[in-house]
């Protein structure tokens, strides 16, 4: 027989509420600290993994197999094809010098460029005496291009070391075993006279029609110059104004004859004043043809 | 009595420190369950001026992050009776709560409902130094109730200003600032057991925290249970517990007398066990499930399976009509309600111009109270449910919960107590004044 109320669901026994003991209260409450929890979640695994990564570097055998896992990884770039450089290309340099660079960059080929430092490449070619100017770089092909721009003698001076040859600067470009290799450039001489190269060719300009009877410059006291044309003749310049002075003996050249005189010296170096100074010969004649005319004991 | 204020004061520090810490935590000591709120203060901004003699003691609007309840152990009659078993289930609560509000919380606010509360009214009086009412003159005239002798071995728990008069005006809630001759003051004072309130404070100091605050269950239910114009115009809100049964009375937003019956839902839960022969758990199982207290015909018809695991198959499968237990439960209820008639009117209940009855707890979900209680009680009775505050989980919205709540309410809005003015300054010992006057000539 159906009973007259439903049955009700017999309730779930009460649920297990366990008391937590002291310990994990207390950890709990631990847990719930804000600072605390911050040292475990932050503090705690940066320590280890730094002391992790501590460990494991203070180990060398670790440290050498890490640097050269590195360096097998950096080489398998640098050596790919695309960064080779296979040959070098010397430009605007005469044979001679572009051996010389060629010897001066030692480099054997194909080479990776990322092993190349051009920068001192283009500082040891750039010593070169000859090298006024010196570009390298690496053009797309693998080619080593230096771009040359050589120094162009102007001038031979003959220094206490030899004879050599400058360029317009006064730089150095190269020695010279002989005058006679180089007959067509003027010829500087004395201590100092690679420092005013350019007031020596504004000479050499202004000298015009005495051009060919000059023998050389002479720098003398490494501050003035003095022109020395064939036959002991000496044109001593002043330190100011030079080119003045010569165009000034030039003028005297012209209209007295002066240089076919024999004379030895023409002293310029005060050009208000110039004075000359006679061969030995012609002074004793000045002194007789003088002494005739004052009416003394002739000869 | 300094003693006291010292421990009072020392609780109310405690208590600000919570709020600036923004967390502290209820605890609700019953006898039939344990449960733990954590409060998260929003600060003091959102919160109405309120009357009275003002915020005192601080005040910030909450919410409940956490809320946890276990089964209570070791607690009879609202008082610890296993201090180990207590400190356990204080344990569990506090820490589920934790665990739900997932932060810690080490200032925890408790109340209890036995410790056999006394109410005393206080009255003193005093002459003002100046001509309106400055805080000295509250604070003296606070000073001034002559303390009744409420006997050794019993502490302080509440002492409010309920109201204060100046010369022939009555009824002021907050004097400060009147001009007037003569401040005079009643206070409501409850004490209650301090071996209870040691044991108690034992029990939290135990699970690592810090004590913000004491009160009386009977009081924070009402605060929670009763409506505004209940607490202005008088009521008294009885809380059902498990082990004690809390009475408080209401007047003026003040409570004016509180008390307690140690009688409660254990009890009857015992005369069910007892009465059946089953054992507690099923009795409480049995009582929540079909417990009443007004038997119709259609209860004769229904039966009740009360089981049993002897392995007798006549014993286990016992049936008892619903009409039997309501036969058992009702003569014990309507006991509980004749001893709280009884302390009702001992506190002269009847000359409040409102008499409404308001009741709480666990024991105000039997079903049938609300046809019951009138008969005993008066006719103006109602069952009342804890106010709702933000955050509160539904579980937790049960009139069971009504101390819990009040709880809330009291941390966040607690009403001023002696300890909250200042102490007069002429009852300060004169030898401070000298310990001063040599510090300065030690120093300079």
């Amino acid at each position: 027989m159906q009973p007259m109320t439903a049955t009700r669901p017999a309730p779930a026994a009460a649920k297990r509420d366990p008391a937590p003991s002291r310990v994990a209260y207390k950890a709990h409450r631990l847990w719930l600290t804000p600072l605390f929890r911050q040292l475990m979640r932050v503090g705690v695994p940066v320590f280890l993994l730094t002391m992790a990564v501590g460990w494991y570097f203070s180990n060398p055998t670790n440290r050498f197999a890490i640097m050269e896992k590195v360096q097998e990884v950096r080489r398998s770039v640098e050596e790919r094809p695309e960064f080779m450089v296979k040959l070098m290309a010397v430009e605007g340099a005469s044979p001679v010098v572009s051996d010389a660079i060629r010897q001066m960059i030692p480099v054997d080929f194909p080479v990776s460029s990322f092993d190349l430092d051009l920068d001192a490449m283009q500082a040891e070619v750039a010593e070169l005496d000859v090298i006024e100017r010196v570009d390298l770089r690496i053009r797309p092909g693998g080619v080593l291009e230096v771009a040359v721009t050589e120094r162009t003698p102007v001038v031979l001076w003959r220094a206490a070391t030899g004879l050599e040859m400058l360029d317009a600067t006064g730089h150095r470009v190269a020695s010279i075993s002989a005058r006679n290799g180089r007959a067509d450039l003027p010829l500087l001489a004395g201590s100092g006279a690679q420092d005013d190269v350019p007031e020596a060719l504004a000479l050499l300009a202004a000298a015009g029609p005495l051009a060919r009877d000059i023998r050389g410059l002479v720098r003398m006291g490494e501050r003035r110059w003095d022109i020395v044309l064939d036959g002991e003749q000496r044109i001593q310049l002043p330190e100011q104004n030079p080119v003045q002075a010569l165009e000034q003996v030039i003028a005297l050249d012209q209209a007295q004859d002066l240089l076919a005189r024999n004379l030895t010296f023409i002293d310029m170096r005060n050009p208000a004043r110039p004075t000359l100074r006679m061969a030995a010969p012609a002074v004793e004649e000045l002194r007789r043809i003088k002494g005739l005319e004052l009416g003394g004991p002739a000869q | 009595m300094t003693d006291l204020y010292e421990q009072q004061r020392a609780m109310r520090a405690m208590r600000t420190a919570a709020m600036q810490r923004g967390v502290v935590a209820i605890l609700d000591v019953g006898t039939s369950k344990i449960s733990c709120l954590v409060l998260r203060f929003d600060g003091p901004d959102h919160f109405r001026d309120a009357d009275g003699v003002g915020a005192m003691a601080g005040q910030s609007a909450f919410r409940i992050i956490g809320a946890a309840t276990t089964r209570s152990r070791g607690v009879r009659f609202g008082e610890i009776d296993a201090m180990q078993e207590t400190e356990r289930a204080i344990r569990t609560a506090v820490q589920a709560a934790q665990k739900m509000a997932n932060i810690r919380v080490d200032h925890v606010i408790a109340c209890f409902s036995g410790a056999q509360p006394r109410s005393y009214g206080l009255a003193g009086s005093v002459e003002l130094e100046g001509t309106s009412v400055s805080e000295n003159d509250v604070a003296r005239v606070l000073a001034s109730c002559d303390v009744p002798d409420f006997g050794e071995g019993r502490e302080v728990l509440h002492a409010q200003p309920v109201n204060f008069a100046l010369d022939h005006r009555s009824g002021l809630g907050d004097p400060r600032g009147h001009v007037g001759n003569r401040l005079s003051v009643d206070m409501h004072l409850l004490t209650a057991d301090s071996a209870v309130i040691r044991n108690l404070l034992y029990c939290i100091k135990r699970c690592d925290l810090e004590v913000a605050g004491l009160a009386s269950s009977a009081y924070v239910a009402g605060i929670s249970a009763l409506v505004e114009d209940e607490q202005e115009l008088g009521a008294a809100c009885i809380d059902l517990g498990g082990g004690a049964t809390g009475l408080s009375i209401f007047m003026k937003k003040h409570m004016i007398y509180g008390d307690s019956v140690r009688l409660g839902g254990d009890h009857v839960t015992q005369d069910i066990s007892k009465g059946l022969q089953v054992p507690l758990a099923t009795a409480e199982r049995i009582k929540t499930f079909y417990g009443g207290v007004h038997a119709t015909g259609m209860d004769d018809r229904e039966k009740i399976e009360i089981g049993g695991d002897t392995g007798d198959w006549e014993h286990d499968r016992r049936t008892v009509s619903r009409a039997e237990l309501i036969g058992i439960m009702r003569p014990r209820v309507e006991e509980i309600l004749e001893e709280v008639r009884g302390c009702l009117d001992a506190a002269g209940f009847e000359h409040l111009p409102s008499q409404q009855i308001v009741l709480t707890g666990g024991g105000s979900q039997i079903p049938g109270l609300d046809g019951l209680a009138p008969k005993i009680l008066g006719q103006q009775v109602r069952i009342g449910r804890p106010l709702r505050v933000q955050g509160l989980p539904q579980s937790v919205t049960g009139g069971a919960f009504a101390s819990s709540v009040g709880l809330c309410l009291f941390a966040a809005h607690p009403q001023d107590e002696w300890w909250d003015f200042d102490i007069p300054t002429d009852s300060y010992p004169a030898r401070s004044l000298r310990r001063a006057v040599k510090w300065f000539k030690d120093n300079w």
